[in-house]
Protein backbone atom coordinates (compact mmCIF):
# COMPACT_ATOMS: atom_id res chain seq x y z
CA UNK A 1 0.00 0.00 0.00
CA UNK A 2 3.03 2.25 0.15
CA UNK A 3 2.27 3.85 -3.20
CA UNK A 4 -1.34 4.56 -2.32
CA UNK A 5 -1.86 8.32 -2.03
CA UNK A 6 -5.18 7.72 -0.30
CA UNK A 7 -3.91 5.67 2.63
CA UNK A 8 -5.49 7.12 5.75
CA UNK A 9 -8.14 8.92 3.69
CA UNK A 10 -10.63 6.12 3.35
CA UNK A 11 -14.19 5.74 4.59
CA UNK A 12 -15.50 2.84 6.68
CA UNK A 13 -17.02 0.39 4.23
CA UNK A 14 -20.04 -0.80 6.23
CA UNK A 15 -21.38 2.72 6.73
CA UNK A 16 -20.07 4.43 3.59
CA UNK A 17 -21.74 2.15 1.03
CA UNK A 18 -25.27 2.45 2.49
CA UNK A 19 -24.79 6.19 3.02
CA UNK A 20 -23.85 6.65 -0.64
CA UNK A 21 -26.57 4.47 -2.12
CA UNK A 22 -29.39 5.55 0.18
CA UNK A 23 -32.71 3.89 -0.61
CA UNK A 24 -31.82 0.95 -2.88
CA UNK A 25 -35.40 0.86 -4.14
CA UNK A 26 -34.58 3.97 -6.17
CA UNK A 27 -32.64 1.75 -8.57
CA UNK A 28 -32.43 -1.47 -10.51
CA UNK A 29 -29.08 -2.75 -9.23
CA UNK A 30 -26.46 -5.02 -10.80
CA UNK A 31 -23.50 -5.86 -8.57
CA UNK A 32 -20.09 -7.26 -9.34
CA UNK A 33 -18.94 -10.34 -7.51
CA UNK A 34 -17.61 -10.67 -3.94
CA UNK A 35 -17.61 -7.64 -1.63
CA UNK A 36 -20.00 -5.35 -3.53
CA UNK A 37 -22.51 -8.22 -3.87
CA UNK A 38 -22.46 -8.60 -0.08
CA UNK A 39 -22.62 -4.82 0.44
CA UNK A 40 -25.86 -4.73 -1.55
CA UNK A 41 -27.14 -8.09 -0.28
CA UNK A 42 -26.70 -6.85 3.27
CA UNK A 43 -28.67 -3.70 2.46
CA UNK A 44 -31.47 -5.32 0.51
CA UNK A 45 -31.68 -8.98 1.57
CA UNK A 46 -31.66 -10.30 -2.01
CA UNK A 47 -34.40 -7.90 -3.01
CA UNK A 48 -35.68 -8.66 -6.54
CA UNK A 49 -34.55 -5.26 -7.82
CA UNK A 50 -30.97 -6.59 -7.54
CA UNK A 51 -28.96 -9.02 -9.65
CA UNK A 52 -25.69 -10.03 -8.05
CA UNK A 53 -22.72 -11.70 -9.70
CA UNK A 54 -20.79 -14.44 -7.93
CA UNK A 55 -18.59 -15.33 -10.91
CA UNK A 56 -18.00 -14.21 -14.51
CA UNK A 57 -15.69 -11.52 -13.15
CA UNK A 58 -15.71 -8.38 -15.24
CA UNK A 59 -19.28 -8.79 -16.47
CA UNK A 60 -21.21 -6.50 -14.16
CA UNK A 61 -20.74 -3.26 -16.09
CA UNK A 62 -21.86 -4.71 -19.42
CA UNK A 63 -24.85 -6.39 -17.78
CA UNK A 64 -25.89 -3.15 -16.14
CA UNK A 65 -25.55 -1.41 -19.50
CA UNK A 66 -27.72 -4.04 -21.20
CA UNK A 67 -30.35 -3.50 -18.53
CA UNK A 68 -30.13 0.28 -18.85
CA UNK A 69 -30.59 0.06 -22.62
CA UNK A 70 -33.56 -2.26 -22.19
CA UNK A 71 -35.21 -0.11 -19.51
CA UNK A 72 -34.50 3.50 -20.46
CA UNK A 73 -37.11 4.91 -18.07
CA UNK A 74 -35.64 3.17 -14.99
CA UNK A 75 -32.57 4.25 -13.05
CA UNK A 76 -29.92 1.50 -13.20
CA UNK A 77 -27.03 1.32 -10.74
CA UNK A 78 -23.96 -0.86 -11.12
CA UNK A 79 -22.10 -1.42 -7.85
CA UNK A 80 -18.80 -3.14 -8.31
CA UNK A 81 -15.28 -3.37 -6.94
CA UNK A 82 -11.92 -2.13 -8.09
CA UNK A 83 -10.83 -5.65 -9.08
CA UNK A 84 -13.91 -6.29 -11.20
CA UNK A 85 -13.62 -2.89 -12.81
CA UNK A 86 -9.92 -3.26 -13.57
CA UNK A 87 -10.89 -6.39 -15.50
CA UNK A 88 -13.51 -4.54 -17.53
CA UNK A 89 -12.10 -1.06 -18.17
CA UNK A 90 -13.14 -1.32 -21.79
CA UNK A 91 -16.73 -1.32 -20.59
CA UNK A 92 -16.16 2.15 -19.14
CA UNK A 93 -15.32 3.23 -22.69
CA UNK A 94 -18.44 1.47 -23.98
CA UNK A 95 -20.65 3.28 -21.47
CA UNK A 96 -18.78 6.55 -21.99
CA UNK A 97 -19.36 6.29 -25.72
CA UNK A 98 -23.06 5.43 -25.51
CA UNK A 99 -23.76 7.74 -22.54
CA UNK A 100 -27.00 6.13 -21.31
CA UNK A 101 -28.51 8.82 -19.11
CA UNK A 102 -30.12 6.27 -16.76
CA UNK A 103 -26.96 4.43 -15.69
CA UNK A 104 -24.76 5.19 -12.69
CA UNK A 105 -21.70 3.25 -11.60
CA UNK A 106 -20.32 2.98 -8.06
CA UNK A 107 -16.89 1.47 -7.61
CA UNK A 108 -16.28 0.37 -4.03
CA UNK A 109 -12.51 0.70 -4.07
CA UNK A 110 -10.68 -0.93 -1.16
CA UNK A 111 -7.46 -1.07 -3.18
CA UNK A 112 -7.07 -4.80 -2.71
CA UNK A 113 -8.31 -8.19 -3.82
CA UNK A 114 -9.89 -9.11 -0.51
CA UNK A 115 -11.64 -12.23 -1.77
CA UNK A 116 -8.37 -13.91 -2.66
CA UNK A 117 -6.38 -12.98 0.41
CA UNK A 118 -5.84 -9.25 0.28
CA UNK A 119 -3.35 -8.88 -2.54
CA UNK A 120 -2.91 -5.19 -3.43
CA UNK A 121 -4.85 -4.02 -6.47
CA UNK A 122 -3.62 -1.57 -9.08
CA UNK A 123 -5.58 1.23 -7.44
CA UNK A 124 -3.08 1.02 -4.58
CA UNK A 125 -0.30 1.58 -7.10
CA UNK A 126 -1.44 4.81 -8.66
CA UNK A 127 -4.36 3.82 -10.89
CA UNK A 128 -7.30 6.19 -10.38
CA UNK A 129 -10.49 4.65 -11.73
CA UNK A 130 -12.41 7.93 -11.50
CA UNK A 131 -9.86 9.44 -13.85
CA UNK A 132 -10.18 6.42 -16.12
CA UNK A 133 -13.96 6.86 -16.14
CA UNK A 134 -13.60 10.55 -16.92
CA UNK A 135 -11.18 9.82 -19.73
CA UNK A 136 -13.56 7.15 -20.99
CA UNK A 137 -16.28 9.71 -21.57
CA UNK A 138 -18.31 9.72 -18.34
CA UNK A 139 -19.53 13.33 -18.14
CA UNK A 140 -19.85 13.20 -14.34
CA UNK A 141 -17.37 11.54 -12.00
CA UNK A 142 -16.58 11.79 -8.30
CA UNK A 143 -13.65 10.55 -6.22
CA UNK A 144 -15.00 10.22 -2.69
CA UNK A 145 -12.82 10.04 0.40
CA UNK A 146 -14.74 12.20 2.94
CA UNK A 147 -18.23 12.30 4.46
CA UNK A 148 -18.94 15.63 2.79
CA UNK A 149 -18.06 14.25 -0.61
CA UNK A 150 -20.17 11.20 0.16
CA UNK A 151 -23.31 13.25 0.72
CA UNK A 152 -22.82 15.20 -2.48
CA UNK A 153 -22.14 12.03 -4.48
CA UNK A 154 -25.39 10.41 -3.27
CA UNK A 155 -27.21 13.13 -5.21
CA UNK A 156 -25.01 12.62 -8.24
CA UNK A 157 -26.16 8.98 -8.50
CA UNK A 158 -29.73 10.17 -8.85
CA UNK A 159 -29.25 12.85 -11.46
CA UNK A 160 -31.06 11.99 -14.64
CA UNK A 161 -29.32 13.80 -17.45
CA UNK A 162 -26.19 11.69 -17.92
CA UNK A 163 -24.36 8.59 -16.76
CA UNK A 164 -22.25 9.09 -13.65
CA UNK A 165 -19.38 7.35 -11.95
CA UNK A 166 -18.58 7.47 -8.25
CA UNK A 167 -15.33 6.06 -6.91
CA UNK A 168 -15.87 5.32 -3.22
CA UNK A 169 -12.56 4.88 -1.40
CA UNK A 170 -13.14 2.53 1.51
CA UNK A 171 -10.96 0.90 4.13
CA UNK A 172 -9.91 -2.73 4.29
CA UNK A 173 -12.77 -3.86 6.52
CA UNK A 174 -14.95 -6.70 5.27
CA UNK A 175 -18.25 -6.21 3.50
CA UNK A 176 -21.22 -7.34 5.61
CA UNK A 177 -21.64 -11.07 5.99
CA UNK A 178 -24.65 -11.98 3.94
CA UNK A 179 -25.56 -15.42 2.63
CA UNK A 180 -27.06 -14.49 -0.71
CA UNK A 181 -28.72 -16.75 -3.26
CA UNK A 182 -25.98 -17.91 -5.62
CA UNK A 183 -28.38 -19.49 -8.11
CA UNK A 184 -28.41 -16.93 -10.90
CA UNK A 185 -31.28 -18.63 -12.73
CA UNK A 186 -33.42 -18.03 -9.63
CA UNK A 187 -32.35 -14.44 -9.04
CA UNK A 188 -32.81 -13.73 -12.74
CA UNK A 189 -36.35 -15.08 -12.63
CA UNK A 190 -37.18 -13.14 -9.46
CA UNK A 191 -35.81 -9.96 -11.04
CA UNK A 192 -37.89 -10.38 -14.19
CA UNK A 193 -41.04 -11.24 -12.26
CA UNK A 194 -40.71 -8.13 -10.14
CA UNK A 195 -39.84 -5.82 -13.04
CA UNK A 196 -41.77 -7.31 -15.94
CA UNK A 197 -44.36 -9.59 -14.40
CA UNK A 198 -43.10 -12.54 -16.43
CA UNK A 199 -40.59 -15.24 -15.77
CA UNK B 1 -13.93 -4.70 -49.44
CA UNK B 2 -12.42 -7.19 -47.04
CA UNK B 3 -14.29 -10.44 -46.60
CA UNK B 4 -16.74 -10.55 -49.46
CA UNK B 5 -20.28 -10.18 -48.27
CA UNK B 6 -21.66 -12.29 -51.13
CA UNK B 7 -23.40 -11.07 -54.23
CA UNK B 8 -25.97 -8.40 -53.53
CA UNK B 9 -25.83 -8.99 -49.76
CA UNK B 10 -29.44 -10.07 -49.88
CA UNK B 11 -29.18 -12.79 -47.26
CA UNK B 12 -27.74 -10.40 -44.70
CA UNK B 13 -30.58 -7.94 -45.17
CA UNK B 14 -33.05 -10.79 -44.90
CA UNK B 15 -31.33 -11.96 -41.71
CA UNK B 16 -31.63 -8.50 -40.20
CA UNK B 17 -35.31 -8.36 -41.09
CA UNK B 18 -35.83 -11.85 -39.66
CA UNK B 19 -34.23 -10.87 -36.35
CA UNK B 20 -36.18 -7.63 -36.12
CA UNK B 21 -39.42 -9.47 -36.89
CA UNK B 22 -38.61 -11.67 -33.88
CA UNK B 23 -38.35 -8.59 -31.63
CA UNK B 24 -34.56 -8.52 -31.45
CA UNK B 25 -33.79 -4.86 -30.82
CA UNK B 26 -30.27 -4.81 -29.36
CA UNK B 27 -27.33 -5.63 -31.64
CA UNK B 28 -23.90 -5.91 -30.01
CA UNK B 29 -20.96 -6.03 -32.35
CA UNK B 30 -17.29 -5.49 -32.94
CA UNK B 31 -16.07 -4.11 -36.27
CA UNK B 32 -16.33 -6.95 -38.77
CA UNK B 33 -16.54 -7.16 -42.54
CA UNK B 34 -18.65 -10.31 -42.40
CA UNK B 35 -21.31 -8.56 -40.32
CA UNK B 36 -21.01 -5.16 -42.01
CA UNK B 37 -24.55 -5.13 -43.39
CA UNK B 38 -26.15 -5.96 -40.04
CA UNK B 39 -24.00 -3.40 -38.26
CA UNK B 40 -25.05 -0.75 -40.77
CA UNK B 41 -28.70 -1.74 -40.60
CA UNK B 42 -28.98 -1.63 -36.80
CA UNK B 43 -27.16 1.70 -36.71
CA UNK B 44 -29.66 3.18 -39.16
CA UNK B 45 -32.72 1.65 -37.48
CA UNK B 46 -34.44 4.10 -35.09
CA UNK B 47 -36.13 1.22 -33.29
CA UNK B 48 -32.94 -0.78 -32.71
CA UNK B 49 -29.93 -0.17 -30.49
CA UNK B 50 -26.43 -0.57 -31.90
CA UNK B 51 -23.85 -1.43 -29.22
CA UNK B 52 -20.26 -1.09 -30.46
CA UNK B 53 -18.32 -3.31 -28.06
CA UNK B 54 -14.70 -2.78 -27.10
CA UNK B 55 -14.33 -6.54 -26.72
CA UNK B 56 -16.61 -9.43 -27.52
CA UNK B 57 -17.23 -10.62 -23.95
CA UNK B 58 -19.15 -7.43 -23.26
CA UNK B 59 -21.82 -8.79 -25.57
CA UNK B 60 -22.52 -11.55 -23.05
CA UNK B 61 -23.40 -9.10 -20.30
CA UNK B 62 -25.37 -6.95 -22.73
CA UNK B 63 -27.48 -9.99 -23.66
CA UNK B 64 -28.05 -10.95 -20.02
CA UNK B 65 -28.86 -7.40 -18.95
CA UNK B 66 -31.21 -6.96 -21.89
CA UNK B 67 -33.07 -10.11 -20.84
CA UNK B 68 -33.33 -8.85 -17.25
CA UNK B 69 -34.95 -5.77 -18.75
CA UNK B 70 -37.26 -7.70 -21.08
CA UNK B 71 -35.48 -7.12 -24.40
CA UNK B 72 -33.83 -9.41 -26.93
CA UNK B 73 -30.19 -8.99 -27.94
CA UNK B 74 -27.83 -10.73 -30.34
CA UNK B 75 -24.03 -10.67 -30.45
CA UNK B 76 -22.24 -10.34 -33.80
CA UNK B 77 -18.58 -11.31 -33.73
CA UNK B 78 -15.76 -12.98 -35.57
CA UNK B 79 -14.33 -16.39 -34.71
CA UNK B 80 -11.29 -14.81 -33.07
CA UNK B 81 -13.60 -13.09 -30.58
CA UNK B 82 -15.16 -16.33 -29.36
CA UNK B 83 -12.08 -16.94 -27.26
CA UNK B 84 -12.65 -13.66 -25.45
CA UNK B 85 -16.11 -14.77 -24.35
CA UNK B 86 -15.50 -18.06 -22.62
CA UNK B 87 -15.58 -17.14 -18.92
CA UNK B 88 -18.43 -14.68 -19.42
CA UNK B 89 -20.49 -17.53 -20.86
CA UNK B 90 -20.63 -18.77 -17.24
CA UNK B 91 -23.26 -16.10 -16.74
CA UNK B 92 -25.36 -17.46 -19.61
CA UNK B 93 -24.96 -21.12 -18.71
CA UNK B 94 -25.43 -20.79 -14.96
CA UNK B 95 -28.17 -18.17 -15.18
CA UNK B 96 -30.03 -19.92 -18.02
CA UNK B 97 -30.15 -16.70 -19.99
CA UNK B 98 -31.24 -16.71 -23.64
CA UNK B 99 -28.23 -16.14 -25.85
CA UNK B 100 -27.88 -15.92 -29.62
CA UNK B 101 -24.66 -15.11 -31.41
CA UNK B 102 -23.59 -15.02 -35.05
CA UNK B 103 -19.93 -15.85 -35.62
CA UNK B 104 -18.37 -14.90 -38.93
CA UNK B 105 -15.71 -17.52 -39.44
CA UNK B 106 -12.06 -17.09 -40.22
CA UNK B 107 -9.46 -19.79 -40.18
CA UNK B 108 -11.40 -22.39 -42.12
CA UNK B 109 -12.55 -22.74 -45.76
CA UNK B 110 -10.05 -20.92 -47.99
CA UNK B 111 -8.33 -18.91 -45.24
CA UNK B 112 -5.12 -17.21 -46.32
CA UNK B 113 -3.93 -15.86 -42.97
CA UNK B 114 -2.30 -18.59 -40.91
CA UNK B 115 -2.87 -16.67 -37.64
CA UNK B 116 -6.60 -17.30 -37.98
CA UNK B 117 -6.50 -21.09 -37.92
CA UNK B 118 -5.95 -21.62 -34.20
CA UNK B 119 -9.13 -19.88 -33.13
CA UNK B 120 -10.97 -21.00 -36.24
CA UNK B 121 -10.41 -24.60 -35.17
CA UNK B 122 -11.27 -23.88 -31.53
CA UNK B 123 -14.57 -22.05 -31.99
CA UNK B 124 -16.91 -25.04 -31.97
CA UNK B 125 -15.26 -27.11 -29.20
CA UNK B 126 -14.87 -24.18 -26.80
CA UNK B 127 -18.43 -22.99 -27.36
CA UNK B 128 -19.73 -26.51 -26.82
CA UNK B 129 -17.61 -26.83 -23.70
CA UNK B 130 -19.54 -23.83 -22.35
CA UNK B 131 -22.88 -25.48 -23.19
CA UNK B 132 -23.57 -23.40 -26.30
CA UNK B 133 -25.44 -25.18 -29.10
CA UNK B 134 -23.48 -24.69 -32.33
CA UNK B 135 -24.82 -24.73 -35.90
CA UNK B 136 -22.78 -23.98 -39.02
CA UNK B 137 -24.43 -22.14 -41.89
CA UNK B 138 -22.82 -22.78 -45.27
CA UNK B 139 -25.59 -21.41 -47.45
CA UNK B 140 -28.14 -18.61 -47.47
CA UNK B 141 -30.89 -21.16 -46.86
CA UNK B 142 -29.02 -22.39 -43.78
CA UNK B 143 -28.97 -18.88 -42.34
CA UNK B 144 -32.72 -18.49 -42.65
CA UNK B 145 -33.71 -21.91 -41.31
CA UNK B 146 -31.09 -22.02 -38.56
CA UNK B 147 -32.09 -18.55 -37.42
CA UNK B 148 -35.70 -19.63 -37.15
CA UNK B 149 -34.63 -22.62 -35.06
CA UNK B 150 -32.20 -20.60 -32.95
CA UNK B 151 -34.74 -17.90 -32.11
CA UNK B 152 -36.99 -20.56 -30.58
CA UNK B 153 -34.13 -22.33 -28.83
CA UNK B 154 -32.72 -19.17 -27.29
CA UNK B 155 -35.66 -16.93 -26.49
CA UNK B 156 -38.27 -19.61 -25.80
CA UNK B 157 -36.18 -22.41 -24.30
CA UNK B 158 -33.55 -20.16 -22.65
CA UNK B 159 -30.69 -21.91 -24.40
CA UNK B 160 -27.44 -20.51 -25.75
CA UNK B 161 -27.02 -20.84 -29.51
CA UNK B 162 -24.22 -19.90 -31.88
CA UNK B 163 -24.66 -19.82 -35.65
CA UNK B 164 -21.30 -19.98 -37.38
CA UNK B 165 -21.25 -18.24 -40.75
CA UNK B 166 -18.81 -20.30 -42.79
CA UNK B 167 -16.35 -18.78 -45.20
CA UNK B 168 -18.16 -20.93 -47.77
CA UNK B 169 -21.02 -18.48 -47.26
CA UNK B 170 -19.34 -15.16 -46.57
CA UNK B 171 -16.28 -15.73 -48.71
CA UNK B 172 -12.65 -15.94 -47.66
CA UNK B 173 -10.70 -12.71 -47.25
CA UNK B 174 -8.55 -12.15 -50.32
CA UNK B 175 -4.78 -12.39 -49.92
Amino acid sequence: MSNDPNTGKRLVRKTAVPALIGNPDDFLIVTGLAGPARDIGGMTGDSPNTFQFAGAMGGALATALGLALAQPTKRVLCVTGDGDLLMSMGSLALIGALKPSNLSVVCVDNALYQETGGQPSHTSMGVNLATVASGSGFPVTRDVTTKEELEEAAGVLRQTNSPSFVLLRVDESQAPRFSRNLQASETKTAFRKALLGVR
Amino acid sequence: MNATTSGGDGWQDRLYDQLRAADVTIFSHVPDAGHATLIDRCGADPDAISVPLTSEEEGIGIAAGAHLGGKRAVLLMQSSGVGNCINQLSLIQHGAFPFLTYVSMRGEYGEGNPWQYAMGKAVQPVLEAMDVHVMTASSEEDVQSMTQAALTMSFNAERAVAILLSQRLIGAKKF
